[in-house]
């Protein structure tokens, strides 16, 4: 006879009492749960080594794929606020707390400006762990202002798109956050200053139909979900099932929104490629 | 008539009416006092029920199944008229029409989302949810009245764009965002109404202009109030509850400075008096393309970007508090 006793059948545990697994060591992939060391996975461009799953990465991330080196951060004093008082299960402004928390960002979207290939280039990359990436007032802001930068100093402008569209929570503020900006896109365009949209896995909602497919040039990620409706909402709608890669970068690609997927292990040197491309000799 | 659920009372009341008028049509005894007294209760009832709507409440007036939509406003307004039709790539949506016409002497380029005045024209306009074609047509329009220098009106009434798989395959979100881009450099005078429905990206998709007004009974939001529930409640039950969250009237919006203009609806909403509805909405048409065109195409360009740029609540933190909250 055993020492212990379970009392009780089954797992105790509430969820939200759930231990989360120590990030660090281990990376156990969502596709081909195969698992491989956090090593591994750095040396392969943060996918996974054994199916080349690009698995969802954070802004900084992407700012240390592609950076030189060191890069400064900007625009990192705008928060957001719970202007409307909205409350859903729970109110807005503590899941803006509790988020800030959990991911150490200050909101879903981080702008930086660095070198790629000793070439300058501001990007705004988004977080998805931040409510979902979406966007609201100061996701608006920080590309607005990314933009006029980008105006005075003439220097080209990434935006790595990583959402699931706008911010409920900021109602009407966050549709119009759509407009803001791309009607700043407009005068980046209007001065000749280049824009590379970057879409990872997933784009969807308000920022697909706005910014995000607004690029000089669009790329994606392979295998990204990118699209303007979420694909739960149209089998609701239209009550079948969807077809196969449906509102996958390659099925973008084929039907024309997109310029080109690239791998991330390439990312920097095919970014490096375009900056040398457009750049033009005073 | 049609009568919605917080218009029972009003609904009881002219039943009573009928009933009366039935009975001093049949017989001797004269009803014209108590009729009279009825329509004083009726015309007060009303006042009362409209004069507190709740957002779920105006929500429904958006929707009530009489309300005019884009051609009956357009007809109403414009001595002629020519639809135009197609994006002249692929096809003709039916769900947002369009065309030159002229408004008292003044030719504009006037869309607008229509929804079917029934059954199966509701079927026809495919409820209002345009497809990428709905507004590669609107951006072909507008272009056209940039060459021709014609004012653009946008009169918005959507659920949202459609959501399909060849919605997805024709670029959905490239066809919302580039007329976003277009609209902003615009060179002519754009004055958008939302006139029933404003619902997200279907909406803004030919929303952005120098001026923005809603009538009084309408809603402009990111998500129709029953989706945001199915998310953020998980259940389709809390619409009441979504529509007051989102704050989607147009008093909120006005509000928060994000339209420029309420446009006040005929006692009872736009429906129960389409003709005086239509007349307000041309008076109101009229004098914003006015004092727009009283500013050069640069001056407004300028002020629409800028007036969309300022849009946004935030706040801003100095360097000392951002250290704090890393300790926190």
């Amino acid at each position: 006879m055993g020492w212990f006793k379970r009392l009780k059948d089954g797992i105790q545990t509430a969820t939200r009492n759930k231990k989360e697994a120590p990030e660090g060591l281990w990376y156990k992939c969502k596709r081909c749960k195969e698992t491989s060391t956090v090593k591994e996975l750095r040396e392969n461009f943060l996918k996974c080594p054994h199916c080349n799953y690009h698995i969802r990465i954070g802004s900084h991330d992407y700012f240390d794929l592609l950076f030189d080196g060191n890069f400064e951060e900007l625009f990192d004093d705008l928060r957001s606020k719970d202007f409307l008082e909205f409350s859903d299960l729970q109110p807005y402004h503590k899941r803006l707390d509790d988020a800030q928390k959990k991911t150490s960002l200050s909101e879903a979207i981080s702008v930086a400006v660095g070198k790629v290939n000793r070439r300058k280039l501001i990007v705004a990359a988004m977080d998805f762990k931040f409510i979902g990436g979406s966007m609201g007032s100061v996701m608006g802001q920080r590309i607005a202002q990314a933009i006029d930068h980008a105006l005075e100093t003439r220097t080209p402008l990434m935006i790595i798109s990583k959402t699931g569209g706008a911010r409920m929570m900021e109602s009407a503020f966050s549709l119009m956050q759509m407009a803001k900006t791309s009607a700043k896109l407009s005068e980046l365009a209007k001065a000749k200053v280049p824009y590379f949209s970057f879409l990872t896995d997933p784009t969807t909602g308000g920022v697909t139909a706005s910014f995000a497919m607004l690029g000089d040039i669009n790329f994606a990620e392979p295998e990204a979900l990118i699209g303007f409706a979420g694909p739960r909402v149209i089998k609701e709608t239209i009550k079948r099932d969807l077809p196969e890669g449906f509102q996958t970068s390659e099925f973008l690609l084929e039907h024309g929104f997109l310029d080109f997927i690239v791998d991330r292990k390439d990312l920097k040197s095919r970014v490096g490629d375009l900056l040398a491309l457009f750049a033009v000799k005073e | 008539m049609v009568f919605l659920d917080f218009e029972t009372p009003l609904e009881k009341l002219y039943e009573q009416r009928e009933k009366l008028q039935q009975v001093s049509e049949e017989g001797d005894i004269d009803m014209s006092a108590a009729i009279k007294e009825l329509e004083n209760k009726i015309k007060n009832t009303r006042k009362e029920i409209y004069s507190n709507l709740t957002g779920w409440q105006k929500v429904q007036l958006s929707r009530h199944p009489e309300r005019p939509y884009t051609l009956y406003y357009i007809h109403q307004m414009c001595r002629k008229f020519v639809e135009l039709h197609g994006d002249r790539y692929f096809k003709d949506d039916k769900a947002i029409v369009g065309g030159i016409g002229n408004i008292d002497g003044q030719t504009v380029v006037i869309l607008g989302h229509q929804k079917g005045v029934n059954t199966k024209m509701r079927q026809y306009r495919n409820f209002g949810m345009a497809n990428p074609e709905g507004y590669r047509k609107a951006l072909r329009l507008m272009k056209m009245a940039e060459r021709f220098n014609f004012p653009v009106v946008c009169l918005i009434d959507t659920p949202g764009a459609y959501p399909g798989i060849e919605a997805e395959e024709r670029g959905q979100a490239e066809a919302i965002a580039r007329n976003l881009f277009e609209m902003a450099q615009l060179k002519v005078p754009i004055v958008c109404v939302v006139i029933g429905e404003g619902a997200s990206g279907g909406a803004i998709g030919i929303g952005l202009g120098d001026k923005v007004s809603m009538m009084e009974n309408t809603w402009y939001s990111v998500i129709a109030p029953e989706s945001c529930s199915s998310i953020l409640w998980r259940s389709w039950d809390y619409k009441e509850q979504a529509a007051e969250a989102l704050k989607l009237t147009a008093d909120h919006m006005f509000d928060f400075g994000i339209i420029d203009e309420i446009i006040k609806e005929p006692l009872g909403g736009a429906h129960s008096a389409p003709e005086e509805m239509a007349k307000i909405l041309k008076r109101h048409i009229k004098k914003s393309i006015n004092e727009l065109l009283e500013m050069t195409p640069e001056e407004r360009i300028e002020a629409r970007i800028n007036k969309y740029a300022n849009i946004g609540v935030y706040d801003v933190v100095k360097e000392e508090e951002k250290v704090e909250e890393t300790e926190s």
